[in-house]
């Protein structure tokens, strides 16, 4: 690993021009994505600023309206232990829990993992299906426009998420198929209903998570699994790796989606 | 580098470390804290697990510097001042839990703050929670029965005694 200054901002503000401030800096939040990178010296970050001093200010899960907004630095297992999130989005606890493994959960963070945008990370498929809001320090960003390619997104260099806003679904589900050593989906599925309008986010199976619009089409006419049974899934744009080609990740979307309507509560 | 004071199995610890080295390097090299272990460099096998205010992490995917002003517990700070084993430990060697016990010291940490949350978890939530630790020697079957059997026995009780207060410069 080579070596970088390490600072340690108190406030959103403080973070946000500190890190305005390096040549090359990176935030660092729980480290469980970007340490193992730093490991492998696959990024040489010329400053790290640590966004430890912000926990008071942004470690938070609340209720607004109908929303559940919950705070960058928010680890997984907060989320995943947490009751208000249990009482108003089950299916978001339910991710969070199988993210990793508890020392990960522990750790990392709601805003690190949507920063980073893993191809195969969990919450960009909450994030699609709970029409969700990403709150920075300087803007709003919709979930349709925030991830852009793989470890892409919407944020500028230097940009902070202070927190995600989540849409309250009349019902959701979410389920993947994981890695069986990192936990990482090869293909993760959420669907939310909202009234007559279904969103359906899919991770894992490409290079960044997207949308199924003829699934949500279908699923909008009758919130039953057996109506994705003739929608066929393109393979064009899939992940074709040998753990997982990209035919067999197409049939996993619908058999995941099938078991994540069916878990919709 | 940088100046860092923390508690490690209770003792203050200052220490004048460059921002790149890990938490388990502090451990192991400058405090001569073996019984973290690093089985990986890919932070899966969880071998390096101590508890960092109280919750479990995995000290190889984390910086010693952002553990100042934090309290660290390893292995070696989970036996009671007279050296009886912590009631996990002794579990592990009632129940074969260990086999070569490479991979032990980070079971053993993770065990105790699974029986911290939950007191009387299922073999399924054991081997659920232990996830993040791999055994090389696939000795799982030992490992999930010390695990009920401290369960059982009284449950995982206080950690060490973190609270002696005494100084050391690393
Ligand atoms: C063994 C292992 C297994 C894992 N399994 C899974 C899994 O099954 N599913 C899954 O989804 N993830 C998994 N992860 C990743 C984990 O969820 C990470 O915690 C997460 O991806 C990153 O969050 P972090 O807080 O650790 O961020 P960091 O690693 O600290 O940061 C990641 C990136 O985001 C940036 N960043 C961090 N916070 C912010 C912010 N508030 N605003 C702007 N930029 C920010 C950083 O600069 C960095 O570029 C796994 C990790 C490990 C080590
Ligand atoms: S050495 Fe830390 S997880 Fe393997
Ligand atoms: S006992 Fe050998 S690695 Fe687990």
């Amino acid at each position: 690993m080579e070596n970088f200054v390490f600072h340690t901002p108190k406030t959103v503000a403080d973070a946000v021009s500190t890190r305005k401030g390096t040549s090359g800096g990176k935030f660092l939040a729980g480290g469980q994505s970007l340490i193992p990178v730093l490991k492998l010296d696959l990024a040489q970050p010329t400053d790290l600023v640590s966004l430890a001093g912000l926990k008071k200010e942004l470690s938070y899960i609340k209720v607004e309206g109908d929303e559940l907004v919950i705070g960058a630095l928010t680890t997984h297992a907060d989320v995943a232990g947490s009751d208000v999130v249990k009482k108003i989005i089950p299916s978001l606890a339910v991710l969070a829990s199988g993210i990793g493994d508890a020392q990960v959960r522990n750790r990392g963070t709601i805003g690190g993992s949507v920063a980073h945008a893993d191809p195969a990370a969990d919450y960009p498929a909450a994030i699609l299906a709970l029409d969700a809001t990403i709150k920075t320090d300087r803007r709003t960003i919709k979930a349709d426009d925030f991830f852009k390619a793989m470890f892409e997104t919407a944020l500028e260099d230097g940009e902070l998420i202070t927190e995600v806003r989540f849409k309250k679904p009349e019902k959701a589900g979410y389920l993947k198929f994981n890695n069986p050593a990192s936990k990482y989906a090869i293909v993760g599925v959420y669907v939310a209903k909202y009234g007559p309008n279904v969103r359906v986010g899919v991770t894992g199976a490409a290079t960044v998570a997207f949308r199924l619009p003829d699934f949500e089409a279908a699923l909008a006419k009758s919130f039953d699994p057996k109506v994705l049974d003739g929608i066929k899934v393109s393979e064009e744009d899939l992940v074709n790796e040998r753990d997982a080609k990209a035919d067999y990740r197409a049939q996993m979307v619908t058999v995941f989606a099938k078991r994540a309507v069916e878990a919709a509560h | 580098m940088t100046s860092i004071t923390l508690r490690v199995n209770g003792k203050q610890v200052t220490a004048s470390v460059e921002p790149r080295l890990l938490l388990v390097e502090l451990l192991r090299e400058n405090l001569h804290l073996t019984g973290t272990h690093v089985g990986c460099d890919t932070s899966q096998c969880g071998a390096c697990t101590v508890f960092v205010d109280g919750a479990s992490m995995k000290s190889c995917t984390m910086l010693a510097v952002e553990a100042d002003g934090r309290e660290v517990t390893t292995i070696e700070g989970i036996a009671a001042k007279d050296g009886t084993l912590h009631p996990m430990q002794a579990a592990f060697k009632e129940c074969h839990g260990l086999q070569c016990g490479f991979c032990t010291p980070g079971m053993v940490i993770s065990s105790i703050d699974l029986l911290k949350r939950k007191k009387d978890p299922s073999e399924h939530e054991i081997r659920e929670w232990l996830e993040g630790n791999i055994c090389r020697c696939t000795g799982y079957h030992g490992i999930v029965k010390a695990v009920q059997h401290c369960a059982k026995n009284g449950g995982a009780g206080a950690v060490g005694d973190a609270t002696k207060k005494e100084s050391t410069n690393a």
